[in-house]
């Protein structure tokens, strides 16, 4: 099996569906000739010209109210979002008209619609290329958020969520496009060639929607993680040796919540870490879910490790970063007694 | 440097008229006349009917600048047809295109009434804007893809989409095709190449673009159609769809209805002061036509040219249709409040049913018996419908829809919170109130 890094697996995964489905067409700024800002669709106009694989205008309101068009017609729209911080002047098309497309006409009309985006923070990115805004869309009933850890993953999440009926926002952690980035921002990232899950096949495969992969066994605690955040875990846990459960979620609605019930129930403890800001973020969501129930099980109260409620920074972004400072400091908190 | 050293000074109002500068003002546009004023379209320059050339469909959109300021008029105040855009229908099709407007008006009238009486939350007349949604139907081929707002009534009604399910899902009630999830009106029907209205004003616009688009896409023949309203071409959509309409040159024709009044505010306020609606085209590189909505031969012709234009790859029209919202918004909405009672009666442009009518008469083609004939057959077949439609249930009576139905459709498959959701509303629902 080839080797590949993340950017390799998501271009893989447009190129088997492409080539499997002629109703797949990708769209998107600086997608076509160039093949994207991040080159995740390098090489797909040449192969399937320009037709199916073309740049647009910048409007991210166009690009998805167009691509509900299409998908209304029968296509199977990949629209990019260049970066996740650009994706509100889309808001409207994704949550009144791409989310409720099937409930609005009882089945008539579906969404076969994934819109793409590079997210997340720790690439000096700003407040304008950093963004986390999952929690945003996992609020919306009728759309699947999906976010992977890793390019075994994101080829087979994104062939899943193409192959889809309803709408899917897949959102890339760009920081491990190129490694897995734990949080160690003074060392250098080791490539994902000495990762074991970047050993990709090269065909067609499908990672499930909705089912979490449990990163690593463990019995002191859980830890409900996904995208970067993951690697966070792994490594925090490592270094400070503690026995930790690492739930990668991988979709966040659906969450796999059997997944999360069977893991807190084990080990009695719960930390939620994510990078986005804190205040309604998707952890207080999955806290409230472990409360309901696990509450009879948990030695100590469910924890949040997140950014902070602020614009995300750039001189400061590894202050705002929530990697193994603060999530060493609430491990120990969470396991204190 | 200290917080306050950073703050830039501030000027004082004294300090800026001192320094001998012009003060400014906002101007906001307001209609010519407001209730208990003499209604006023002393602005409105309706030119003569016949007067504006038609172009070849190929044509330059370069050479085509002018036509968004002009009124493209076939039917005369006399109802005579004149000039190069009569489509020179026959009899036959003209009476069919009469047919449905009235029956639009007649189905508003009942389904107006059902509203009043509390069988229903909800309604819109198109009253006044039969024409623009009727005629463009003749004008566009069966299968062609709508794309429409709120007021296209006429879509349906002239592609004979079944009345009873019109009503059914204005009712709510257990023969809604649509299980009950939509506003009265926001009708959908796939077969009927008439996509779900939105609510959302504007969304519809890029959909129609894209779905021209995937037409494109996929060398199929079919075009698309959208409609907006004068107020929402001011929404971002408005511009998304138009770009993307231009740049792809996607075969869709846009259709806006310029009714002058969005809810309670006119169309000044959208940007009609200084320009015309169809004069947005120019800027864009596109065709933009204006036509009289209240004309359904203009309105026939000019899609028509569009719709041609589209077919042959030459790419997106923009057509404005002038016309007048001659009732409320919706049942909700009392516009004495806002403009002057006689407002409607004094629209230059007429009656789109009545200036058919009488161009129909004037062909030796129609008369009054026949027409009142023709009306009291519709009203019989309205009412028959309703009838039917009523032995479902109106809004709130009869079956109903089942508890589980709120959970389906939202996914393709039912994820287990919802499930949960949905056990737990069953459970809930066996309490007593």
């Amino acid at each position: 099996m080839p080797a590949m890094n993340m950017i390799e697996a998501i271009n893989s995964a447009h190129d088997v569906m492409m080539e499997k489905d002629g109703n797949c067409v990708v769209l998107g700024e600086d997608v076509g000739y160039f093949g994207g800002v991040f080159r995740a669709t390098a090489g797909l106009q040449k192969k399937y010209g320009t037709s199916r694989v073309f740049d647009t205008p910048i409007a991210e309101g166009g690009i998805i109210g167009v691509a509900v068009g299409m998908a209304a017609y029968g296509l199977r729209p990949i629209a990019e979002i260049q970066f996740a911080d650009y994706i509100y002047p889309g808001f409207d098309q994704i949550c009144s008209e791409a989310a409720r497309m099937r409930y609005r006409t009882a089945g008539e009309w579906t969404m076969p619609l994934v819109i793409r985006s590079p997210y997340g923070g720790g690439i000096f990115g700003g407040q304008t290329h950093s963004q986390s805004p999952e929690a945003l869309f996992a609020h919306i009933a009728g759309v699947t958020t999906i976010i992977p850890s890793n390019p075994y993953d994101a080829k087979g999440l994104l062939i899943s969520a193409i192959e889809s009926e309803d709408p899917v926002l897949f959102f890339e952690p760009k920081r491990i496009y190129n490694g897995p980035f734990d949080g160690y921002y003074e060392r250098p990232v080791t490539p994902w060639a000495k990762h074991p899950a970047s050993e990709v096949p090269k065909g067609h495969f499908r990672v499930p929607i909705g089912k979490a992969a449990i990163a690593r066994k463990g019995s002191e605690i859980t830890i409900l993680a996904y995208g970067t955040m993951v690697h966070v875990a792994l490594a925090t846990a490592e270094a400070k040796g503690v026995d930790a459960e690492v739930i990668d979620l991988r979709t966040i609605v659906p969450v796999d919540i059997e997944a999360i019930e069977t893991s807190v129930k084990k080990t009695g403890r719960c930390l939620i870490l994510h990078e986005a800001t804190r205040t309604a973020g998707f952890g207080a969501e999955l806290a409230a879910l472990v409360q309901e129930r696990c509450f009879y099980h948990l030695e100590a109260p469910v924890s949040r490790v997140t950014g902070y409620d602020t614009p995300y920074p750039h001189a400061l972004e590894w202050v705002y970063f929530p990697g193994p400072r603060r999530l060493g400091r609430a491990l120990d908190a969470a396991l204190k007694d | 440097m200290s917080d306050k050293a950073r703050k830039p000074p501030r000027e004082t109002e004294t300090q800026a008229r001192g320094r001998n500068r012009p003060s400014l003002s906002l101007h906001v546009p307001e209609p010519a006349a407001r209730p208990g004023e003499a209604p006023d379209f002393s602005r409105l320059d309706k030119g003569q009917a016949g007067l504006v050339g038609r172009p070849p469909i190929a044509a330059d959109a370069a050479d085509l600048r002018d036509f968004p300021y002009g009124l493209i008029r076939v039917l005369a105040d006399e109802g005579d047809a004149v000039g190069p855009w009569d489509p020179k229908l026959a009899p036959d099709a003209l009476r069919a295109m009469l047919r449905d407007m009235l029956m639009v008006r007649v189905f508003d009238g009942r389904m107006y009434r059902a509203q009043r009486q509390g069988k229903t939350s909800f309604y819109m007349k198109a009253t006044g804007e039969e024409a623009v949604a009727v005629a463009a139907a003749h004008a566009l081929e069966r299968d062609d893809m709508c794309f429409p707002t709120y007021r296209q009534q006429g879509l349906l009604i002239a592609r004979r989409y079944p009345l009873v399910r019109m009503m059914c899902q204005i009712y709510s009630n257990s023969g809604d095709t649509l299980k009950g999830r939509q506003l009265p009106i926001m009708y959908s029907d796939r077969e009927h190449g008439f996509f779900s209205i939105s609510g959302n004003l504007a969304t519809q616009y890029p959909q129609a673009v894209g779905w021209a688009m995937a037409s494109a896409i996929k060398g199929d023949s079919r075009i698309a159609a959208g409609w907006i309203g004068d107020g929402a071409t001011a929404e971002g959509d408005f511009h998304n769809a138009v770009t993307f309409a231009a740049v792809y040159r996607a075969p869709v024709v846009l259709n806006i209805v310029n009714n002058q009044w969005a809810i309670s505010t006119f169309s000044g306020i959208a940007g009609a002061e200084l320009t015309t609606f169809a004069a947005r085209a120019l800027a864009y590189g596109i065709p933009g036509l204006r036509v009289d909505g209240n004309d359904a031969l203009a309105v026939y012709a000019a899609t028509a040219w569009a719709a041609e234009r589209a077919r042959d790859n030459l790419g997106p029209t923009l057509i404005e249709h002038f016309t007048y919202r001659a009732e409320g918004h919706s049942t909700s909405d009392d516009p004495s409040a806002y403009r002057p009672k006689d407002e409607g009666a004094a629209w230059p442009l007429g009656d789109p049913i009545q200036r058919l009518s009488a161009h129909l008469v004037g062909l030796g083609e129609w008369d009054e018996a026949r027409e009142a004939a023709l009306r009291h057959e519709l009203e019989a077949e309205v009412r028959v419908a309703q009838k039917e439609a009523e032995g479902l249930g109106t809004l709130g009576t009869g079956e109903g829809h089942r508890v589980e139905s709120l959970f389906e459709d939202v996914f393709e498959e039912m994820p287990w919170h919802l499930k949960e959701q949905c056990d737990a509303a069953i459970a809930e629902q066996k309490d007593a109130p």
